[in-house]
């Protein structure tokens, strides 16, 4: 049996997620060699640090009904400073300008040669080669499944599940929130403000909502494709962006008398990265409805394949977050 | 372009290959060659049909071929747009000229707008619109869409593009 002590950074969501799943697969876990012990858990006002093992079913009733993880004042980046440990699962906001604190604490990790799992896309949208190469001078792992399509499994099924295959290029749906607002305008023949109200109303759409709807969020996560699977060297700023703001109900129902769907897609492929609403026709496999995503990639040896799925959730987000953590610790 | 053909042969060997001939020496593609050996035209001749796919500048230099062949040409249908595309544009598309917009398509010489669909909510509202474009080739209907969107660039229009153009 392996043990592994772990940090869990960010307990929003996502983190939140990972605890829940790290209790409820603890004896899979042990089944296959894997003993984790999760040693600190930071949000961003508090932290617990046990080195014996933080109880995670009392860190989470504590967060949810305080508000706050623990009671000591030491920091995330702090806790991946000064406590022992060998992996930080980074699952803090993201941010798109800088990279904010998320950035900060994954560089801190390589420096100890810490692995990193990562929910977190602003890191590796603005500066993928940089934290790759940390990662690789420290010998560390850095697996981000989670940062693409929640629980889809877009980067490791790329990367591991079709090796040897050649990517042509890539095209999909990666924002439910968008998703969901194009599905509803057309079902309802309903404006786009109402639509993003109902999603808000639902929690589906941020308050904030501009990070989805205007393709921030898409284009983020294209930027990691784009990299990550194509070995391109690419940030946010070569990505080509169209949001979802300008479109009509009455645009939706010309596209469906023709036979489409206007969907937000984001693609990849050898001369252009771009995100913008495009018609899909309504039998092809990316017209999927509601929150759903979906990725289709085209590969040289295994033609087209496409998986579609839960883009978002802190339960799938999760899942992807466990699989890398199996993926790196199973041998 | 896609043209069909309809020719009258001598009923003497030779005579299939002879009509074959001119299409491959201009770099036609040829589609389907239907002999109809059993039957017979009024003159006594063997109807063919001819299906290629043909620059447009070359099907003059193949018919007086066939002709000088002594092979006769019947009739011939030019099928100039094989590529059908639809974009939607979402925007001011009347208060922006959209017959401007259309002859800009139409001017091309290798694509023309085949259908409109207009939709007008209320005054100082975007409109909506569904356009069909026919254009000679897949190169020219990706031509076709880009040059939709320097258009539509400049009058503030969104294009929305079906995938897989380009």
């Amino acid at each position: 049996m392996k043990t592994i002590r772990a940090s869990i950074i960010g307990f929003g969501a996502v983190g939140q997620g990972v605890a829940k799943v790290l209790l409820d697969k603890r004896d899979y876990l042990r089944g296959i060699g894997i003993d984790m012990k999760v040693i600190a858990i930071a949000d961003s006002r508090t932290a617990v640090v046990d080195a014996q093992g933080v109880d995670l079913a009392s860190a989470l009733s504590r967060k949810k009904e305080t508000g706050a993880v623990g009671s000591d004042t030491i920091s995330g980046t702090e806790i991946i400073r000064t406590v022992d440990h060998e992996l930080v699962i980074e699952t803090t906001p993201t941010n798109i300008e800088t990279g904010g604190v998320g950035l900060v604490n994954m560089m801190a990790a390589f420096e100890r040669g810490m692995d990193v799992v990562t929910s977190n896309k602003g890191p590796l949208a603005l500066k993928y080669g940089e934290v790759m190469a940390a990662a690789k001078s420290s010998g560390s792992y850095c697996r981000f499944e989670a940062t693409v399509g929640g629980a889809m499994p877009v980067i490791n099924l790329a990367c591991d599940v079709l090796a040897g295959n050649r990517m042509i290029s890539m095209e999909g749906i990666f924002n439910g929130t968008c998703n969901y607002i194009l599905s509803r305008m057309m079902e309802e023949q309903a404006p786009y403000e109402q639509m993003l109200a109902e999603a808000q109303e639902l929690g589906i759409a941020e308050k904030d909502p501009s990070y989805d709807v205007e393709g921030i969020d898409t284009a983020s996560k294209l930027v990691i494709v784009a990299n990550s699977i194509f070995g391109m060297n690419v940030s946010y700023k070569d990505v080509t962006v169209t949001g979802i703001t300008r479109i009509t109900p009455e645009a939706l129902s010309l596209a469906n008398a023709d036979g489409f769907a206007i969907k937000l897609i984001g693609e990849v492929n050898d001369s252009r990265i771009n995100v913008a609403p495009k018609l899909v026709p309504l039998s092809h496999p990316l017209a999927v409805g509601g929150t759903l995503n979906v990725f289709s990639v085209q590969t040289d040896l295994a033609g087209p394949i496409t998986i579609t799925g839960r883009g978002a959730g802190s339960i799938e987000t999760a899942s992807a977050i466990l699989s890398d953590i199996i993926s790196i610790y199973r041998n | 372009m896609r043209v069909s053909m309809d020719l009258e042969l001598k009923d003497i060997p030779g005579q299939l290959v002879l009509a074959l001939k001119p299409v491959s020496e201009f770099k036609g593609n040829l589609i389907s060659v239907v002999h109809h050996h059993e039957k017979r035209t009024p003159r006594g001749k063997i109807p063919v049909q001819l299906v290629f796919e043909i620059k447009s500048d070359h099907l003059d230099n193949i018919i007086s071929l066939l002709e000088e062949s002594g092979i006769s040409v019947v009739s011939v249908d030019e099928k100039r747009y094989l590529e059908h595309g639809a974009v939607i544009l979402i925007g001011h598309i009347v208060h922006t000229d959209i017959k401007d917009t259309i002859d800009k398509i139409d001017n091309t010489g290798y694509a023309e707008v085949v259908d409109l669909n207009l939709a007008m909510p209320r005054i100082n509202r975007p409109s909506s619109a569904s356009l069909k474009i026919d254009a000679v080739s897949k190169q020219h209907m990706s031509a076709a869409i880009e040059l939709l969107k320097s258009i539509a660039k400049e009058k503030d229009l969104l294009v929305i593009e079906p995938i897989g153009v380009n």
